[in-house]
């Protein structure tokens, strides 16, 4: 911005010896000299708004439109056809058109036990897990941070490589490790104790959600730990803070946005989880997402699933807007 | 100090059991005879029995070559468009609905997968009443919907990319008389190459590895991988599924160490270049 301004109004070179009425011609060629690159891609009308144009187009059919069908969706009566429900404006008679709004399916949410227990559920397993993540990952984080060039690459390398590996076997994996007759339970039984009953109940969800989501709690962490001025700590220990004064009154207080970011990144997919609560948790108690397919699949009432799906996203706003801002922020200090 | 480095390792140690002792446990076991998954077969163990199995199952093999295929079509789609959109993001300064895009390019990296998934199909089912397309569902609906929250990703890598490094040099390219297009092909299109290239990978596996969206937008001709690894899960374990595990570990493990020595090997070549340079100066 300040070069640009600077650009605007340096005179012409040419104005320097007094160039009379020829002047005003150079000054006229220099407004058609190459400009900034930002200005001839504002300029540029033709190709910036093709370059805007197709992502833009993309994203607004394919994830913005669907969101207003679902919205739409969740305001219609379930309907015995294909597709299975009412249009919202229906033609009655040759002059008359009916507006079939309707919030049954809101009300309906509302009245039945299951939905409401079934998002309470689901904050609480997402916000556990998130915490857990927390503790495992935050260590982790610090410890990696603060290792030799070399050994940070290597690490790093090592959080992203389950990543790469397909999510759905790693979850298959606790099965075999959680069941009752499974290994945990073996090494337990070396020691005469067990076996427990881990299967089927929230604490397999739990370990579920914190080992497919710990990288995406780690890596944000590692790149703000990272980044910390450890003078600061020095300073602190020269005067007479031990390290965990210095790490409760500094580390932790610089570390917030990575603790915030990684702790979004993990709280609000697992809130509408789908896959590790089917394998690993309880049939008892369903997460939202669950409820959600099975509205859709197996009730094939498409406006209850479409009004639980906008009812999470209600609840997800907050959580997504301040995570969005985060973002913006990051990208934003990168380029400083 | 030394209290504090013996506490760094234990995290790292026990961290580093929690991920990886699920995925060799799924290693060893894949070549236990024993079907129980949990009872190894002193006798007979090792054995690729489950391995041939695997191979001799056609459906699990097709699926497979479904979802490369999807996966590469969903990469290269998403490249295309997730730096398109960096691009727009990163260079284009403020212009009208600036805010949306970012919003709509940021909101699939959270968004969970039940809604997405949803959102897709009903979208699908209302433009095939509108316009007749897509006919049914399958593999053009698949692609679509992986392209869509995959590009998430592409973006906010090409995105960062970007704006680790000012436009100077692009600006001096048009200084020179290149043509913006010119200009993104010579200039900008290099610089940004490498994360180009990890983002054609985030998301080959991120479509290779979805199965709620999937589920979804696919017709019943259509059956990707992990829905294949779904429904045999779920049913309860199958040792096979262990050799699966192994064969993409695998895979990956052998991708990922040639990556970084070749990432190595560029970065030592770039730090002696850096030291010529220094010593022509002096």
């Amino acid at each position: 911005m300040a070069r640009s301004q600077i650009r605007q109004t340096q005179k012409p070179p040419i104005d320097a010896w007094g160039a009379g009425r020829l002047g005003l011609i150079f000054s006229l060629l220099y407004r058609f000299g190459p400009p900034r690159w930002s200005q001839y891609v504002r300029k540029n009308w033709a190709g910036q708004r093709l370059v805007i144009g197709i992502p833009y187009l993309w994203l607004l059919l394919f994830f913005a439109v669907p969101f207003i069908i679902v919205l739409k969706l969740s305001f219609s009566e379930v309907r015995l056809a294909m597709p299975p429900f009412a249009p919202l404006i229906e033609k009655v008679s040759d002059a008359a058109y009916a507006l079939n709004v309707n919030l049954g399916n809101y009300l309906f949410l509302l009245s039945d036990d299951l939905y409401v227990n079934s998002y309470l559920y689901s904050v609480k397993v997402a916000a556990v897990s998130t915490v857990f993540c927390l503790l495992i990952g935050y260590p982790m984080s610090y410890a990696i941070a603060r290792s030799t060039p070399t050994m940070r690459n290597i690490w790093l390398m090592l959080i992203i490589l389950p990543f790469w590996t397909s999510f759905l076997l790693r979850v298959y994996a606790w099965v075999g490790l959680l069941k009752t007759d499974g290994l945990i339970n073996q090494f337990f039984g070396v020691f005469g104790l067990g076996p427990f009953t881990m299967m089927y109940t929230d604490f397999a969800v739990y370990i579920g959600i914190v080992y497919s989501y710990l990288p995406f709690m780690i890596l944000p962490l590692y790149s703000n730990l990272e980044k910390h001025d450890l003078t600061l700590l020095e300073a602190s220990a020269d005067l007479g803070a031990g390290p965990v004064r210095s790490f409760l009154r500094i580390t932790l207080p610089l570390s917030m946005p990575g603790i915030i970011a990684g702790s979004l990144l993990v709280f609000i997919p697992a809130v509408g989880e789908y896959v590790i609560p089917s394998l690993l948790g309880s049939s008892d108690q369903l997460m939202i997402g669950r409820v959600l397919s099975d509205e859709f699949f197996a009730n094939r009432d498409w406006p209850v699933a479409s009004a639980v799906s906008i009812a999470m996203l209600m609840l997800l706003v907050v959580p997504i807007v301040l995570f969005q801002r985060f973002q913006n922020q990051e990208l934003a200090g990168a380029k400083k | 100090m030394k209290s504090r480095t013996w506490f760094r390792n234990l995290a790292l140690l026990v961290g580093f059991a929690f991920l990886y002792i699920p995925i060799l446990s799924m290693v060893v076991y894949s070549f236990n005879n024993s079907r129980l998954v949990t009872v190894w077969d002193t006798a007979d163990s090792p054995t690729l029995k489950w391995y041939r199995v695997l191979f001799d199952n056609e459906q699990i093999l097709s699926a497979a070559w479904l979802s490369i295929q999807v996966a590469a079509v969903t990469a290269t789609g998403a490249v295309i468009l997730g730096t398109l959109a960096g691009l727009v993001l990163a260079r284009f300064g403020p212009f009208k609905g600036r805010t949306l895009l970012s919003a709509m390019t940021t909101a699939p990296l959270v968004m969970p997968e039940v809604i997405t998934g949803l959102s897709l199909l009903l979208l699908f089912v209302s433009l095939e009443q509108l316009i007749g397309w897509p006919q049914g569902r399958g593999f053009i609906t698949i692609v679509i919907a992986h392209i869509t929250f995959s590009m998430a990703y592409v973006t906010v890598v090409v995105q960062s990319r970007l704006a680790t490094f000012d436009d100077s040099l692009e600006e001096a390219a048009l200084d020179l008389g290149a043509r913006p297009a010119k200009v993104f092909f010579r200039i900008t299109l290099p610089l940004i190459l490498p994360a180009i290239l990890s983002g054609w990978l985030l998301a080959f596996t991120l479509s290779w590895d979805d199965l709620v969206i999937s589920q979804f937008v696919a017709g019943p001709g259509s059956t990707t991988l992990p829905m294949v690894v779904f429904s045999k899960v779920r049913l309860g374990v199958s040792p096979d599924i262990n050799a699966l595990a192994t064969i993409m570990v695998t895979i990956v493990g052998i991708g990922v160490v040639l990556s970084a020595f070749y990432m190595r090997r560029q970065e030592r070549r770039l730090a002696l270049e850096m030291q010529l340079a220094k010593a022509e100066k002096a």
